[in-house]
């Protein structure tokens, strides 16, 4: 079974996540900001990370530098969900070494979709 | 009061102008669609229900009024890289049938193709895989009964939502520029594909043979006997040895002659070969 951090500060967000990837067969772990999934990750790699790109305490891009700083043999593969969908702002997330992107809120069909497209569904 | 519900009577009639014009059947459990998804025409035109729709229809003069009927009816369902490995299978059935056709490029028909995102799916994936200019790249038709479908298609523009169905971030930002919410494919994607009007049930097939013909996810609501004349219009249209393309639980098998399974490629289907015997024949005849 693949296992999916789930990264946002909206309770309910994570969990209307969870709900769409627990019927998409993965193992959900939640974290509420950026450094508590970065220690998530030290513990066991996931697969993928579902990340929220604005959050309070570590930003989406700061995970992302931190996670790359961090000498994870494997980088997990990384979904990062806005709200915003300008070119530009997309284009440096990818730089800053994201996947994929999805936007909220989201369906099962599209995050699917985008599960695949990273090679995790 | 309420208005009066519609009834049975008038839905089947709807049903039936759909599966006149278009072939299209909607199963009697299905049947309920038919007055949500002609609502906005309704609405439009101040009609009570599905029966003031239809003495609309039997008045009109002109098709118009039937042609958005049967536009609001049809299944447009689709994505971009729909069945990505489907797809990835069409690009190495193209590099393979480069090597044997040098002179001319090939032709490619994504038949029954909604509002573009498979014919543009292939377009950049031809020009991915160096086949996007010249000799070697495959010339995309792409055919589709509604005009709407087409228009949009044209357009090359897309909704947030239908952006994010299927097409991978990269190939997102390389091939589409954002505006306002929507996303729109650059001219460079656009060109690569002639988009027509055509009616698979009505009409004659596009001039010209094709190498591969996508035809997926259209027709599984066609009754058997369409499908057959369907199959009969495709296989007008391809080269012999050509390969048909269908939507994944689709098949040719018991529906036809004209196509075999191919051996090369699952899933795909091979245009029979006329032998020496036959085509003697029908030189003679
Ligand atoms: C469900 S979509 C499939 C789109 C695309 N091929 C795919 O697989 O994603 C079916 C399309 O077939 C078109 N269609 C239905 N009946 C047709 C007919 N008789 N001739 C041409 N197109 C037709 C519909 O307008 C619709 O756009």
């Amino acid at each position: 079974m693949k296992t999916c951090l789930v990264v946002d500060d909206s309770k309910v967000i994570r969990k209307v996540a969870r709900h769409i990837l627990e019927t998409l067969d993965f193992e959900v772990r939640e974290a509420g900001d950026g450094r508590e999934a970065l220690d998530s990750c030290l513990d066991t790699p996931p697969d993928v990370i579902l990340l929220d790109w604005n959050m309070p305490v570590m930003s989406g891009m700061d995970f992302l530098r931190a996670l790359k700083d961090s000498g994870l043999p494997t980088r997990p593969k990384v979904v990062f969900c806005t709200t915003e969908n300008g070119m530009a702002y997309i284009r440096a997330a990818i730089e800053a070494g994201a996947d994929e992107y999805v936007m909220k809120p989201f369906d099962r069909e599209t995050l699917e979709s985008k599960l695949q497209i990273v090679g995790v569904a | 009061m309420p208005p009066p519900q519609s009834t049975a009577s008038a839905m089947n009639m709807i049903a039936a102008l759909l599966e006149q014009r278009s072939g299209q059947q909607i199963a009697a459990n299905r049947a309920w669609r038919i007055e949500t998804a002609l609502k906005p025409i309704l609405r439009e035109r101040g009609l009570a229900n599905l029966d003031e729709l239809v003495a609309q229809l039997v008045a009109a003069r002109s098709g118009e009024l039937g042609d958005q009927v049967v536009d609001a009816l049809l299944n447009q369902e689709t994505s971009f890289f729909r069945d990505a490995a489907v797809l990835d299978a069409v690009g190495d059935a193209v590099q393979e049938m480069r090597h044997q056709v040098s002179d001319r490029r090939l032709r490619i028909w994504s038949a029954g193709c909604s509002t573009g995102q498979e014919p543009l799916s292939l377009a950049m994936l031809f020009a991915e895989r160096g086949m996007g200019d010249g000799l070697c790249a495959p010339e995309i038709v792409a055919t589709d009964l509604s005009p709407a479908a087409l228009a949009r298609a044209r357009s090359g523009k897309f909704s947030q939502f239908e952006i994010q169905r299927g097409l991978p971030v990269r190939r997102m930002m390389t091939w589409f520029d954002s505006q306002g919410g929507d996303w729109v494919a650059k001219h460079d994607l656009v060109r690569r594909v002639q988009f027509r009007q055509h009616n698979l049930t009505a009409d004659p097939a596009p001039p010209g043979k094709f190498d591969i013909i996508l035809c997926r996810n259209v027709l599984l609501y066609f009754s058997p006997a369409m499908r057959r004349t369907v199959f009969d219009v495709l296989s007008s249209a391809i080269r012999p040895g050509g390969l048909l393309v269908l939507g994944a639980g689709e098949t040719v098998i018991g529906q036809t002659e004209h196509f075999t399974p191919s051996e090369r490629f699952r899933g795909f289907y091979r245009a029979a070969i006329p032998s020496l015997h036959t085509s003697r024949a029908a030189a003679a005849g």
